[in-house]
């Protein structure tokens, strides 16, 4: 009578391939940065710096004819892409037209605009600026540093706060697991060429946010475990906690997916880049606490003295607890 | 063991009631946002039946704060500026140039004839014909400076004087810099303001950012060139003394002087000097009005410093003409008939009324200190706000239900338990939102959404671990107890590590980014709370009445 995603009790070995499992993600991470290194990632304007132009027009769009239209006004490198989205209404007709940082450190000036839209109004008669954004390359190499520096830090911090309430193996684990999501997530911008701007940082720090709170979870049972039963092999300790917790895990994953994908599905274009890296940083970060995280975590091993351990000074904040 | 102190939970369901209280105008937007308004125009322009009406539509007893809604869901505009802070040193230098020169002056038996020589911006180089008296004239230059009044400068003078041969280099000392930059960008911050207030929108955000930056957003206008225009780069208003009048923009100025052109006079030009008499910034009004002739002209009035520099100017200068330079363009240029004390004074030119009541306003709301440069422009317009809003209500509702229902199927009453924690939540949120008059953006939907995926995340983990207590053949009574009390420690280190994460992005990030870090941390905070709090305030409620001997979960 229950929906029950998980069998009630399970006993999945997770450890007896250890090595495939690792060895997959260590393959992945490096066609992830291959594609980096390769052909780098789709900068949105907040990191590159010029200006997109959101339009609307009621008659169909002809790219072609639009560049031609704005050739004339010299504004170098474009890029004219129209927009579907299924929340479009029937003759609502989307193009997002991107041009390249122009010279000086400033934005795009007014009277460019101006001319752009005169101009395009000729071949689509009607057309409407929905949004102009324009960034200065003064700015935009700014946020690419500050973005570094939150991706960074967040990270840093994780690791200090698992470290104080863990152990030093359990935190370089997690934060393993958190560089395989990362670098996982932008290996796929770089792969699919997916708008990478402001919004996706944030999307990158939930993500870690995300994969961090699996991956807590699990190791707290780990640690429960490790003091109950104090003979069992670290693996079988691990497999256990993650079996236990498996249940939970996927019920956490399948509802936040459900409401990223009504999000993906329904929420509109224009954050459509933000959902989709959200959701490929639950599945990844699901995945990373447990074949990334406790693997790590296998290979590494644990200190098992915790009953000595427990009273002591230096593990004052695990015992919230007890 | 299920007990709860009647204390505790009178406290639970307050915050409860208090945050849907707080929630609740967020759920009738435009007739509150309506009310409110009327309400602050009532005591902007007075009262009128149609405005109370409008009050009306949402009784007084009630909270009426709303979330703000940000510049992607609204439209608007969003600009960030660069104030040119170096640009005040030279106009520093000039306008300290006469002083050095009167006080060298009486000192010409020991430091001969002096002579002001080209130099960098920011500087004033001058040479002396007898070397021999650099120690005296140095003495009298550094008799000028000024001691500093700033926290971090404090006992600094704002003016480096050094001399070399028979140079003497007079610049502003770096703590006078940075003092001085400090003020050029609160100063621009403040004209910024006044501008933006003068033309009356809604709430719009100006703040620094930053050593230099000034950050301003203003929903509801059209674009972000008429911000601009309102912010108005440039409406620097100088009365210079006029040295010549020629039709040659690049005829050799003299050290100390420049040539400008007219504004309404093609290729006419003046060489005026640099070092304005008064400036704008000491105009204390400026209205629109007609001149003898009823043409449209600007009436100005000056402080009392400003009127009687011209006062003494004009006392002094009888018969030889004067500028009036607004924005690097002459406006007219006047002869001084006879001396103008009192310091009020008209501004006549081709103007039309419009311009005329423009450059009032512009007068009035004081000169920028320095050139703004725009290195970001955003505009966003109301259209694309409005289809944000709407997908993003839908997408919200639709995963509402759907993690609604997936959690009644997954455990049944318990399922509905936390369903009505999580209904909470989100009323929570938006509660919260309100009262810190926080700012809803895209990304802040998909927080909110993101956190009703979450939400649950701390019910299944205690949701679990009944059951795994009750495998263990435990009572049900113990079981909940065990349940929570084992799974307090996960679910705190799993919400304090992505509430890290959130801090970091408020703090690092900006605009709609911030906005997610904002509801994603108020989020992690009330889930938490009607996780631990809520659901077993209502479960123990529920125990207490009906005391199962078995339980299913």
């Amino acid at each position: 009578m229950r929906l029950r995603l998980v069998p009630q009790e399970t006993s999945f070995d997770f450890f007896s391939k250890w090595r495939i499992w690792l060895g997959i993600s260590a393959l992945m991470m490096v066609v992830g940065l291959a594609s980096f290194g390769l052909q780098g990632l789709n900068f949105g304007i907040d990191f590159r710096g010029g200006t997109t132009v959101r339009t609307e027009s009621t008659t169909a769009i002809d790219v072609g004819l639009y560049r031609e239209a704005i050739a004339p006004l010299e504004l170098g490198d474009i890029s004219i892409t129209e927009v579907f989205d299924p929340t479009f209404a029937e003759d609502q007709h989307v193009a997002m037209i991107r041009i390249q940082a122009q010279a000086s450190g400033e934005a795009i000036s007014g009277e460019v605009i101006e001319t752009l839209q005169t101009t395009l109004d000729a071949v689509a008669p009607g057309i409407k600026f929905v949004s102009v954004e324009s960034v200065g390359p003064k700015v935009s190499g700014e946020l690419v540093q500050t973005a570094i520096l939150a991706v960074v830090l967040a990270i840093g911090a994780v690791l200090i706060y698992i470290w104080l309430r863990f152990e030093w193996q359990f935190a370089l684990g997690a934060v393993v697991a958190l560089v395989h999501d990362v670098v996982l997530t932008i290996g796929i911008f770089s792969e699919l060429q997916i708008k990478f701007d402001l919004a996706i940082i944030a999307a990158l720090l939930t993500i870690v946010g995300y994969s961090l709170n699996d991956t807590v979870v699990v190791f707290d049972r780990v640690r429960e475990n490790l003091r109950r039963y104090k003979k069992k092999d670290l693996s079988e300790v691990l497999n256990l906690s993650i079996n236990e917790t498996l249940s939970r895990t996927v019920m956490t994953s399948v509802t936040t997916l459900l409401a990223l994908i009504s999000l993906y599905v329904l929420g509109g274009d224009v954050i459509r880049g933000f959902v989709f890296a959200m959701i490929w940083g639950v599945i990844v970060g699901t995945y990373s606490s447990v074949f990334v995280a406790s693997t790590i975590l296998l290979w590494l091993g644990v200190k098992r003295d915790w009953s000595k351990q427990a009273n002591t000074a230096g593990n004052q904040f695990g015992n919230i607890d007890a | 063991m299920l007990q709860i102190d009647l204390w505790k939970r009178v406290l639970i369901w307050l915050v409860c009631v208090t945050g849907l209280l707080l929630a609740l105008p967020n759920g009738f937007y435009t007739r509150v946002e309506q009310s409110n308004d009327a309400a602050a125009e009532i005591i902007a322009k007075g009262d009128t039946p149609e405005r109370q009406a409008l009050v009306a539509q949402w009784p007084s007893y009630l909270p009426s704060s709303l979330v703000n809604l940000g510049l992607d869901l609204r439209g608007g505009a969003h600009l960030l500026a660069e104030v040119k802070v170096t640009d005040v040193y030279a106009g520093r230098m000039d306008a300290l140039w006469p002083e050095v020169r009167d006080a060298l002056r009486p000192e010409r038996a020991t430091v001969g004839s002096f002579r002001r020589q080209q130099a960098p911006e920011g500087q004033i180089r001058l040479k002396i014909s007898k070397p021999e008296g650099m120690p005296r004239a140095l003495e009298v230059v550094r008799g000028l400076a000024n001691p500093i009044t700033s926290l971090t400068g404090a006992g600094a003078s704002d003016i480096d004087v050094s001399g070399q041969g028979d140079v003497i280099t007079i610049e502003l000392s770096e703590a006078e810099k940075l003092a001085s930059d400090d003020r050029t960008v609160r100063q621009s911050l403040e004209i910024v303001r006044r501008r933006i207030d003068e033309v009356g929108t809604r709430e719009p955000t100006i703040q620094r950012q930053g050593a230099d930056r000034i950050l301003i957003q203003v929903p509801g206008i059209g674009s972000a060139s008429e911000l601009k225009a309102i912010i108005g780069t440039t409406a620097q208003l100088t009365f210079n003394p006029v040295v010549g009048r020629g039709s040659d923009p690049d005829a050799p100025a003299g050290v100390g002087n420049k040539v400008i052109p007219s504004l309404d006079e093609p290729g006419a030009f003046y060489t005026v000097e640099a070092a304005p008499v008064v400036t704008g910034e000491q105009l204390v009004d400026a209205q629109p009005a007609f001149d003898q002739n009823g043409r449209p002209a600007v009436n100005f009035r000056f402080n009392t410093s400003g009127a009687r520099k011209f006062g003494d100017y004009t006392a002094e200068n009888i018969g030889s003409p004067f500028a009036i330079v607004l924005d690097d363009e002459v406006v007219s240029a006047p002869t001084i008939q006879s001396h103008i004390p009192g310091g009020s004074g008209i501004i006549t030119g081709n103007f039309t009324i419009e311009e005329s009541t423009h450059l009032a306003i512009l007068l009035r709301a004081g000169a920028l200190p320095a050139e703004l440069e725009f290195l970001e422009e955003r505009t966003i317009g109301p259209e694309l706000g409005q289809d944000s809003i709407d997908a993003g209500k839908i997408a919200t509702i639709v995963a509402f239900v759907g993690v609604l229902v997936f959690m009644a199927l997954s455990y049944g009453l318990f399922g509905i338990f936390a369903n009505v924690a999580l209904i909470l939540n989100v009323a929570l949120i938006f509660g919260f939102l309100s009262l810190i008059g926080a700012t809803l953006t895209l990304p802040g939907i998909a927080g909110i959404v993101l956190t009703v995926g979450m939400a649950v995340d701390a019910n299944v983990l205690i949701f679990e671990r009944i059951r795994e207590e009750l495998k263990a053949g435990r009572g049900p009574a113990r079981a909940i107890d065990e349940g929570y009390s084992k799974a307090l420690s996960a679910i705190l280190d799993a919400n304090i590590t992505t509430f890290i994460t959130a801090v970091i992005l408020f703090a690092m990030g900006s605009g709609p980014v911030r906005g997610f870090a904002i509801t994603l941390g108020l989020g992690i905070m009330t889930s938490v709370f009607t996780a631990i709090f809520v659901t077993r305030l209502i479960i123990v409620m529920w125990f207490e009445r009906r005391r199962p001997k078995k339980i299913e979960v």
